[in-house]
């Protein structure tokens, strides 16, 4: 991730914030241990999904630059599932665009997480708090 | 007219495939008159399709309401609420 964040930092004129979201593979879950989550996606649609979200953000908010890095396939624990980075002139706009882009992601990009546990695999199971965290944008 | 459909996910894994051409008949022109024929093909599809799970639908590659048309040559696909990030 420095690599990234550090491109951006570097990359334009008047960049005065760079904010980042990672999120990781949690080795628990609903109290079972994770041995594995597998991420499928859906090739064509994922890439429109995610320039959609970016390009909302960027109508939303006085930002400069965005970057979206979603894994797919078979993860482990503690390994990294996103990498989101907005930069900006100031942190207040970067940190809303962030947060914007995180929640829309989560309810509307076509990605679907599969979790081997030590009961078994299953499906892991959309939540109404998340589509409480993007209905919260709606103009 | 002719389309294709795609299923994703848990939907990919009851139907056991992931693809497929079909040919519909002319008054299957929504997304919620496919999910009622599709439903049509057995318990399986049954299952997914009356409206007892969330299945969300895209038409080539935008999300679409229930209630949206579909033309011959689209792309549907079927897929349960996303999870990722």
């Amino acid at each position: 991730m420095a690599a990234e964040l550090t491109s951006m930092r570097l990359a334009g004129q008047g960049v005065g914030a760079v904010v980042s979201f990672i999120g990781q593979v949690r080795d628990m879950n609903d109290g079972d241990d994770i041995q594995t989550l597998t991420l499928e996606h859906y090739p064509g649609m994922t890439e429109k999904a995610l320039e959609a979200i970016e390009t909302e953000a960027k109508s939303r908010w006085d930002i400069i630059d965005s970057l979206i890095i979603h894994r797919v396939g078979t993860l482990k624990p503690q390994d990294q599932i996103v990498l989101v980075a907005i930069s900006g002139a100031h942190r207040g706009e970067a940190f809303k665009a962030c947060e914007f882009i995180m929640d829309f992601l989560k309810t509307q990009a076509p990605f679907w997480k599969k979790e081997a546990t030590n009961k078994g695999e299953r499906w892991v199971e959309a939540k109404l708090s998340d589509d409480a965290a993007q209905a919260r944008w709606t103009k | 007219m002719n389309i294709k459909i795609l299923y994703f996910a848990r939907i990919k894994e009851a139907v056991n495939y992931s693809t497929e051409d079909i040919t519909l008949p002319n008054d299957i022109a929504t997304i919620t008159a496919l999910k009622n024929y599709l439903a049509q093909r057995g318990e399986t599809w049954a299952n997914l399709f009356n409206g007892k799970q969330t299945v969300r639908a895209a038409i080539n590659h935008e999300l679409v309401a229930d209630l949206a048309t579909i033309k011959a040559g689209d792309e549907v696909a079927f897929f349960p609420p996303v999870t990722g990030g």
